[in-house]
């Protein structure tokens, strides 16, 4: 990706950044979402295949499915990442592999298989949310905001 | 002695007695599985971390390099290395094995020129009888210390490098026969601005011209002396760019000459994005190939620039630029010397 922020301000780094850009392999963005696109659908299918089984064979109706699906792409995903077999989908996929539950749980497994060597309180212990707890923070975070809103909005809007 | 500001011309001409060089799997499906002396089937060497596998390979190659040459441990002085990981610790317990005199280094992947140099000046000066000089890295070492877990599926841009898995270390000795260490220019911090550190070889290149328009000005010679100028992990985009630079400063260079040892050591079809890096790239290659080569006459002279981007996680988080760093060694055919 370009440097954007242009840190060295003389003149001779911005030259030779723009020669340094003219070789830059760019991403290929349009392929890249279109890749992201199939692949995040394909979890997402099998998310639904997954959900639509607890249903219909279970007692769980469409609200309460929710949980042990998200379980089983997590476990899915476990042994994916495992065996060695998810980072090669993400660099294919991209967003696609990322955005869903399981690009979570494989930010948390990756973590914790990659740290075991230093021990299960230290290692796996410490370093397990590495990658996914800014998503915890901000995410309980943005929820209390919306929920604030929500509770202002509510009450004292009048409606 | 002193030639110019920052290069060294060795009169005394110290030689590289043997070499030893390791890989992993992956650089076993590579583009140059024949330098290697010794390939690894799996990414652990049955050890019990990445770090420890790292030792590992540095022992080997050192040992390779020992027995290739016919010299005992404790004949040799000093063992000049160094690598990525914190602290460098895989060197140091690598040392602690090989029992020799041990001064530990770091400038990233431009080590094997740093220790190259810094052994030849030692012997020139009758500082030394042998010195071994070498570094490692393990590309999963290097993954979890500058990017993420190696199980992790983020998807890496096209600008990034893949770290080499393996160790390349060369014996040097004041006299015998093989190819011969003739000068050094050691390079200074170049920093150009550039913050992604998915896209090292960019961040590189400009280093890298500098210390190869500086050797060649404080030696007065042009390119076309060398048969090969040997950059050490630029990739395509530091490649090219460090090429742009050369032309833009009025250095002739033949294109099939400048040759970058991070597009030479991977196949067309693996999955590299721009090219190899990590310390041991320029390592393995120049000492499992084209020393080889240089050996077999197809060329004479060689320069080797390794180029190091001395960041660190720490530094990238808040926001710093690459600093970077190249430093050249020339390497000549012996001959007059053995």
């Amino acid at each position: 990706m370009a440097d954007k922020s242009k840190q060295g301000s003389n003149q001779d780094a911005q030259n030779y950044q723009s020669i340094q850009q003219k070789h830059e392999i760019k991403r290929p963005v349009f392929f890249n979402c279109l890749k992201a696109f199939v692949v995040g659908g394909l979890i997402c299918l099998i998310g639904q295949l997954i959900s639509t089984f607890y249903i219909r064979f279970f007692d769980f109706t469409e609200q309460t499915a929710g949980n042990p699906t998200v379980a089983t792409l997590i476990f899915l995903t476990m042994l994916c990442t495992g065996f060695g077999f998810y980072d090669r989908i993400g660099q294919f996929a991209g967003a696609g592999t990322a955005v869903p539950v399981t690009g979570f749980g494989n930010a948390v497994i990756s973590s914790a298989i990659e740290h075991k060597t230093e021990g299960y309180i230290l290692g796996v212990g410490t370093n397990m949310l590495k990658l996914a707890g800014p998503v915890i923070v901000y995410g309980v975070f943005s929820a209390f905001v919306v929920g604030l809103v929500k509770t202002i909005i509510t009450h004292w809007g009048g409606f | 002695m002193l030639y110019g500001r920052q290069t060294w011309l060795f009169e005394n001409k110290p030689v590289i007695l043997s070499t030893g060089v390791v890989g992993g799997p992956f650089e076993k499906d590579g583009n140059i599985p024949d330098a290697f002396d010794f390939l690894y089937d799996d990414m652990w060497l049955k050890q019990a971390s990445f770090e420890k596998a790292q030792t590992m390979m540095l022992e080997d190659a050192g040992k390779y390099a020992l027995t290739k040459a016919g010299i005992k441990k404790d004949q040799v002085n000093f063992f000049i290395s160094g690598d990525l990981t914190n602290q460098i610790t895989p060197t140091s317990f690598a040392a602690k094995t090989l029992e020799i005199p041990y001064i530990g280094i770091f400038s990233a992947c431009a080590t094997v020129t740093e220790s190259l140099a810094m052994a030849a000046f030692y012997l020139n000066s009758q500082g030394a009888e042998y010195i071994l000089s070498g570094t490692a890295s393990h590309n999963a070492a290097a993954e979890r210390q500058f990017r993420f877990p190696t199980e992790y599926g983020g998807q890496k841009p096209p600008t990034a490098q893949w770290t080499v898995t393996g160790a390349g270390c060369a014996l040097l000795g004041k006299e015998g026969s093989g190819p011969v260490i003739t000068s050094a220019t050691i390079g200074k911090i170049v920093d150009m601005g550039i913050t992604d550190p998915f896209n090292m070889g960019g961040a590189m290149a400009p280093a890298a011209a500098d210390t190869i328009l500086t050797h060649l000005k404080e030696r007065e010679i042009s390119a076309d002396y060398y048969d090969l100028i040997i950059t050490g992990d630029l990739g395509k985009i530091g490649h090219q760019a460090s090429f742009e630079l050369l032309q833009e400063a009025n250095i002739q260079i033949d294109e099939n000459r400048y040759v970058d040892c991070g597009m030479t050591i991977y196949a067309e079809d693996q999955p590299v994005l721009a090219g190899g890096s990590g310390p041991a790239c320029a390592a393995v290659t120049t000492y499992g190939h084209f020393l080889k080569r240089l050996e077999k006459g197809e060329f004479k002279r060689i320069l080797l620039v390794a180029t190091g981007a001395l960041h660190s996680p720490l530094s990238m988080n808040q926001k710093d630029s690459i600093p970077c760093i190249a430093h050249a060694v020339s390497i000549e055919a012996g001959g007059d010397n053995s």
